[in-house]
C-alpha cells in the first residue's frame, strides 16, 4: 500500500486527496516512510521536516473535512532544493558556511506552493552553492543515483532529481544556472524544467549567478512538471527581473500533439565531443518519433553554442564572486574568529567554502579585475549576445529545438572529481539556454546498456513554454520510459 | 570680496578642488526595500532581509529615489540620459551587508551639469544614485576599525538612498568650496529631496585637492579630504590642505595620493592608513536590477513640478519685497527660513519688517537653540500678530521683542502674553501728560537748563526725561506720544 502511494504522480495524489481516497496524512506518512528507508543510502534530504509536514497534513485534512477548498496542490508532498529560503528551517545551499542558518523568511516560490496546499517534506541536497554537475561538491556528502548507487545523480540539483526518481516525493524544486535541473533530471530519469528567465521569482533563492539562475520543477511526468510550474510561476514584485506579462498555462497543451510543429535538431550537439553512442542513438530515435507523430524535423546549426561553455565559465563565476562576498563571518553562518576583521573574513571563507566554490570565486574575481574585464567578462557578454542572435535565427525556422540533455548517462562517483574540465563538459548541452535566458526541459526517453536513464532536451525561445511542453509530452508518450520504476520497494 | 575674486593664489601656486557631495535622500522608504528611511531609532530596528543582504534577498528600486534624482538633475542643469544602469562596487567592509555597494558607474542617472554661484560657474560631472552603508561604532582607544576592541554595527542606515554629486575640478579656493556646498545645500533643500544636515550626516562632503603652479594645465597629485562636518570645517580643512601642499612642495617634498582625515580639534588633516596599490572595485552591471529608463511623460511630470530654486527666489524677494540682496541670501540660505518669512507675509505682515525680525532676533534665538523655523514656537502667524500690535500702537518695538521672547518660550499667542503680563503700550495723552507734568515738577532745575541749553544738552536732557518716564511706565508708555508730550511741555509751558 505504502509503495503504491509513493508511485503515484502528483496529479493522482492531488485527485486522491480531493475525492477523499487518501488523506493528506496518509500521503505524507507514506512518503516520510520512504524517505526514512532510503535517505541513509541516497543522502538526498539534508533536512527532513517530518513534524511540521505531519501537522500541515492534519490541518489540510481538517480543511477538507470541513468541506473547504484546500488548493490545487493540497496533499501533495514536495521537496525543496536547499538554496530556497524557508522560514525557521535550516537552509545551507550545500555549504558549511551556512551550517545552522535559519532564514527569517520564505522564498516566493515556497510561499506560493504552500498557499496551494503543497506540503514540504524537507530540504534537498545539492552541490555547494549550486556549483557542480555531480553533487559531489556538497559539503554534506554526495547524493547517490537511485538507478545505480555507485553513480552520481548529476548536479547541482542532484538531491531533487534523486528524491523524485526514488519516490521520496512526487515533485521537487531545483535551480538551473547552467543545466542544474535538466542534467540531473536526465541522469535520474525524471522530467526537469528550466523556465524562461524571469518567469519564476528568484526572491529567496540563494544566488549563484543572478543573470542565469532560474527555479524550476522536477516530476516523474511532463504533466506533473507542468502542474508544479503553474503553481510557482508569474510576476513577483520582489524580483525586479520578474516578467510582468502573465504566463499562458501549459497543462492544457499536453494532449495537443506535435502535428506541424517544427523541430530543429541542433547539429553541434548531435555530434558533440564525448557523446555516448547510446545517447546519440536515442537522439535519432526521439527525432524519428516526433516526426512520426507529425512534427517537421530537420537539422539546424547554432554555431556559437560551442562557445557557450567558455562564456558561461566567465559570467557565472564573475557574478558568483560578488554574490558570495556576503559570507564573511560577520552577520550569520560560520565564523572563524581572527585577530582582526579582515582575518575573520579570510579564515571564515577559507574554512567555510569548498574547493570548487573557491575555484569559481577566484575565476570570477580575476575575470572582473581592472585590466582583464574587457578581455574576459566583456568578451563573454559579447558571446552571450551572439548566442542569443544565433538562437533567434534558428527560431525563425523552428518552434522548438532538440538535443541530448547530457552527453553521457550517469557517471561513476569519483570519476571526474579530480578533473574540473571534464566535469564542466557534462553541461555542454544545457549551458547555452541559460545564457539566452530561454526555457528548456529534459524528458527521459530510454536507458543505456547498463540500465541508466537517458534524457532528451527540448529547447524553446523565451516565453515558448507552450510548444516546449507540447513536444515534451509527445516525446514522453512515444518513449514509454517508466519513470516510476524506482518509486517502490528496494532500489 | 566676491566669490569670483575669492580664488586663492599663494606664492604662485593655484589650488584645484573638486568636491564629492553625498546626500541622503529623504524618501519614505529605503532604496531597495520597504524599510522606513528614518534618522535615529533604536539600532537595527529598520531592517529586513533585503537591507541586511541576507542570502536570497533581491533589491527593488525605489521609484521616489529615482524621481528625487531627476529633480536634482533639473535643478543642477544635468542631463538625464534615456537609460541608466546600476553597478556593483565590490569591496569587503563589515557595515556593508552584501560586501558590495549597489551604485552607478558609467551610466549614471544624471550627468554633465552646472551651478552658478554669484557669477562663477562650477561644473557638475554627474549625480548618481547609490545605497548607504550601516553605521559602525568602533569601541576602543582609536575610535577607528584598526585597533578597535570590538565594533557595533547599526544597519538602520544600510540601504538608505544616497545621491553622490561630483563636481568638476573647477573650484579655486576654500571660500568657493564653501559657497558651492552652501548653494548646493540650499538647492537640495528647496527641491525637497534631502534634509541636508551636515552635522547629522545627511550631507557629507569629500574634497579632492591639488595645487599647481599658476598657468600650468596639468593637475598636481591630489589628496582626498574627509570628515568635515560643517561648512565652517569644510572651509578650514580645504584652506589648511592647500597651504599644507604648497608648503610641502616648496620645501622640496612631494604630495602623496591618499585619503586624509580632517581633525576639527587640531585644525589639521592627517594621513589615514595608506592603501597598498589602487583599489579595484571590480564594477559590473548589477544583474538583480533592470536599467532605469524614465518615460518621457514621467520626465515631463517631474520637470513641471519643479519648485522655485534659491537663485530665483532670492531675485524675487529682492524685487517684490524691496529687501537687500544680503537679507535675501540669509532668508534663502537658512533651511526653511524663507518659507517661514513668506508665510508671515502671506498672513498680512510687512515684508521688510518680517525680514528684519526673522533675520535678526528670531534667527539669533534659533542659532542658540538649534531649532529649524518649522519647529519655532513663534509661528509665522504669531509673528504677524505681533507686528500688527506694533503697527496699531499696542506695542512698542521693545515691548514686541519682550513679547516674542515670551512666545518663544511658552508658545502662547502674543495677545495672550500681552494680556497676561499687562504689557500693552499706554498711549493715552491725558494719562501720560499727568506723568510728564509730575516729572517736570520734580526737576525744575533741569527744566530751566533745558530751556536755556544748546541743542546738545537739550538732547541729553530729553533722553534723561524719557528714561525716567519709561522706567515709571515699566516700558509700556508709548515712546512717540511721550516724546511729543515732553517737547510740547518743555517748549510751550
Amino acid at each position: 500500500m505504502t509503495d503504491a502511494i509513493t508511485s503515484k504522480t502528483a496529479a493522482e495524489l492531488a485527485g486522491d486527496f480531493r475525492d477523499g481516497t487518501l488523506s493528506a496524512s496518509e500521503i505524507v506518512d507514506a512518503h516520510l516512510d520512504r524517505i526514512e528507508a532510503l535517505n541513509p543510502e541516497l543522502n538526498a534530504f539534508l533536512y527532513i521536516d517530518a513534524d511540521r509536514a505531519r501537522r500541515r497534513a492534519a490541518d489540510l485534512d481538517a480543511v477538507r473535512a470541513a468541506g473547504n477548498e484546500a488548493g490545487a496542490l493540497a496533499g501533495v508532498p514536495i521537496g525543496l532544493k536547499d538554496l530556497l529560503c524557508t522560514e525557521g528551517i535550516p537552509t545551507t545551499a550545500g555549504s558549511k558556511i551556512l551550517k545552522g542558518w535559519r532564514p527569517p523568511y520564505d522564498a516566493t516560490v515556497v510561499s506560493r506552493l504552500e498557499a496551494q496546499g503543497a506540503i514540504s517534506l524537507g530540504k534537498l541536497n545539492m552541490d555547494e552553492f549550486a556549483m557542480g554537475s555531480s553533487n559531489e561538491n556538497s559539503a554534506y556528502g554526495s547524493v547517490k543515483n537511485p538507478w545505480d548507487t555507485s553513480k552520481v545523480p548529476g548536479g547541482s540539483s542532484g538531491g531533487s532529481a534523486a528524491a523524485v526518481a526514488a519516490g521520496m516525493v512526487p515533485l521537487a524544486l531545483g535551480s538551473d544556472t547552467g543545466g542544474s535541473i535538466r542534467q540531473p533530471a536526465a541522469l535520474c530519469g525524471v522530467v526537469g524544467v528550466k523556465p524562461t528567465y524571469g518567469r519564476v521569482s528568484r526572491y529567496g533563492v540563494i544566488a549563484f549567478a543572478s543573470s542565469l539562475d532560474q527555479i524550476g520543477p522536477f516530476g516523474r511526468t511532463v504533466a506533473d512538471a507542468a502542474f508544479m510550474l503553474e503553481a510557482i510561476w508569474g510576476y513577483d514584485h520582489f524580483d525586479s527581473t520578474s516578467i510582468e506579462e502573465p504566463p499562458t498555462p501549459v497543462g492544457s497543451v499536453l494532449d495537443d500533439g506535435v502535428q506541424g510543429l517544427r523541430v530543429g535538431v541542433i547539429s553541434e550537439l548531435a555530434n558533440t565531443e564525448g557523446l555516448q553512442p547510446e545517447v546519440a542513438a536515442a537522439l535519432q530515435r526521439s527525432a524519428g518519433q516526433l516526426a512520426a507523430a507529425g512534427a517537421i524535423v530537420d537539422e539546424v546549426s547554432v554555431p556559437s553554442i560551442e562557445y557557450g561553455l567558455s562564456a558561461y565559465y566567465l559570467i557565472a563565476p564573475a557574478e558568483a564572486s560578488s554574490n558570495l562576498a556576503r559570507y564573511d563571518g560577520i552577520r550569520y553562518g560560520l565564523r572563524v574568529e581572527g585577530p582582526d576583521t579582515a582575518a575573520t573574513n579570510r579564515l571564515t571563507r577559507a574554512a567555510g567554502f569548498g574547493d570548487e566554490v573557491k575555484r569559481r570565486i577566484m575565476l570570477g574575481t580575476y575575470a572582473l579585475s581592472a585590466g582583464y574585464y574587457d578581455a574576459f567578462y566583456g568578451k563573454a557578454q559579447q558571446v552571450r549576445t551572439l548566442i542569443i542572435d544565433d538562437f533567434a535565427r534558428a527560431y525563425e525556422r523552428f518552434d522548438v529545438l532538440l538535443s541530448p540533455t547530457s552527453p553521457t548517462t550517469a557517471f561513476g562517483l569519483g570519476d571526474k572529481v579530480d578533473d574540473p574540465l571534464a566535469m564542466y563538459l557534462s553541461d555542454v548541452c544545457t549551458i547555452a539556454t541559460n545564457l539566452a535566458g530561454a526555457p528548456a526541459m529534459s524528458v527521459p526517453v530510454g536507458k543505456d546498456a547498463h540500465g541508466l536513464p537517458i534524457g532528451m532536451q527540448i529547447l524553446a525561445p523565451a516565453l515558448g513554454e507552450r510548444p516546449m511542453f507540447q513536444a515534451g509530452a509527445a516525446l514522453e508518450a512515444a518513449a514509454s520510459f517508466n519513470a516510476a520504476e524506482k518509486t517502490g520497494g528496494a532500489l | 570680496m566676491t566669490i569670483a575674486e575669492a580664488t586663492t593664489v599663494i606664492d604662485g601656486w593655484e589650488p584645484v578642488i573638486g568636491l564629492e557631495v553625498h546626500v541622503e535622500l529623504k524618501t519614505a522608504t529605503k532604496m531597495f526595500c520597504g524599510c522606513r528611511n528614518e534618522f535615529g531609532g533604536a539600532p537595527n530596528t529598520h531592517i529586513c532581509p533585503v537591507c541586511l543582504g541576507l542570502p536570497g534577498s533581491l533589491p527593488v528600486l525605489n521609484r521616489q529615489a529615482v524621481e528625487f534624482a531627476m529633480r536634482v538633475g533639473y535643478a543642477l542643469n544635468l542631463n538625464i540620459p534615456e537609460r541608466s544602469v546600476f553597478h556593483r562596487k565590490n569591496y569587503f567592509y563589515p557595515d556593508m551587508p552584501k560586501d558590495f555597494q549597489t551604485s552607478q558607474y558609467d551610466e549614471p542617472i544624471t550627468e554633465d551639469g552646472w551651478i552658478d554661484i554669484e557669477g562663477v560657474r562650477i561644473g557638475i560631472e554627474r549625480a548618481h544614485l547609490e545605497e548607504d552603508t550601516g553605521k559602525s561604532t568602533h569601541v576602543g582607544t582609536s575610535g577607528r576599525i584598526h585597533g578597535a576592541e570590538y565594533s557595533l554595527i547599526d544597519y538602520n542606515r544600510a540601504g538608505v538612498p544616497l545621491l553622490e554629486i561630483v563636481s568638476r575640478p573647477d573650484i579655486r579656493s576654500a571660500a568657493q568650496a564653501r559657497a558651492y556646498v552652501a548653494e548646493l545645500r540650499a538647492v537640495l533643500f528647496a527641491i525637497g529631496v534631502s534634509d541636508v544636515k551636515m552635522e547629522e550626516g545627511s550631507m557629507r562632503v569629500d574634497a579632492n585637492i591639488s595645487v599647481r603652479p599658476v598657468g600650468r594645465e596639468r593637475f598636481g597629485t591630489r589628496a582626498e579630504i574627509k570628515n568635515m562636518n560643517s561648512l565652517r570645517s569644510l572651509e578650514r580643512a580645504v584652506d589648511y590642505e592647500i597651504r599644507r601642499q604648497i608648503t610641502e612642495l616648496e620645501s622640496g617634498g612631494t604630495i602623496v595620493q591618499e585619503t586624509r582625515h580632517w581633525n576639527e580639534d587640531d585644525g589639521r588633516t592627517h594621513s589615514m592608513r595608506s592603501k597598498e596599490g589602487a583599489d579595484d572595485y571590480r564594477y559590473f552591471p548589477e544583474p538583480d536590477l533592470v536599467p532605469v529608463a524614465p518615460s518621457l511623460s514621467w520626465r515631463e511630470e517631474v520637470a513641471a513640478q519643479m519648485p522655485e530654486l534659491p537663485a530665483q527666489r532670492r531675485a524675487r524677494l529682492v524685487e517684490r519685497w524691496g529687501i537687500s540682496a544680503d537679507d535675501a541670501d540669509v532668508l534663502v540660505a537658512v533651511a526653511g527660513l524663507a518659507d517661514y518669512a513668506e508665510s508671515a507675509v502671506d498672513a498680512g505682515a510687512d515684508p521688510v519688517e518680517v525680514t528684519k525680525w526673522v533675520t535678526g532676533d528670531l534667527l539669533g534665538r534659533a542659532n542658540e537653540s538649534g531649532l529649524s523655523p518649522a519647529e519655532w514656537k513663534v509661528t509665522p502667524h504669531y509673528l504677524t500678530e505681533t507686528l500688527a500690535l506694533v503697527a496699531d500702537g499696542t506695542l512698542s518695538r521693545n515691548l514686541a521683542k519682550t513679547v516674542l521672547d515670551k512666545v518663544w518660550e511658552s508658545g502662547d499667542a502674543p495677545s495672550v502674553v500681552v494680556d497676561r503680563e499687562g504689557m500693552a503700550q499706554v498711549s493715552d495723552s491725558d494719562e501720560l501728560g499727568g506723568l510728564v507734568d509730575a516729572l517736570l515738577a520734580e526737576h525744575p532745575d533741569d527744566v530751566v537748563r533745558y530751556r536755556e541749553g544748546d541743542e546738545k544738552s537739550q538732547k541729553k536732557l530729553l533722553g534723561f526725561f524719557m528714561g525716567q518716564l519709561m522706567k515709571q511706565t515699566r516700558g509700556q508708555g508709548n515712546p512717540g506720544v511721550l516724546n511729543q508730550l515732553l517737547r510740547d511741555k518743555l517748549n510751550g509751558a
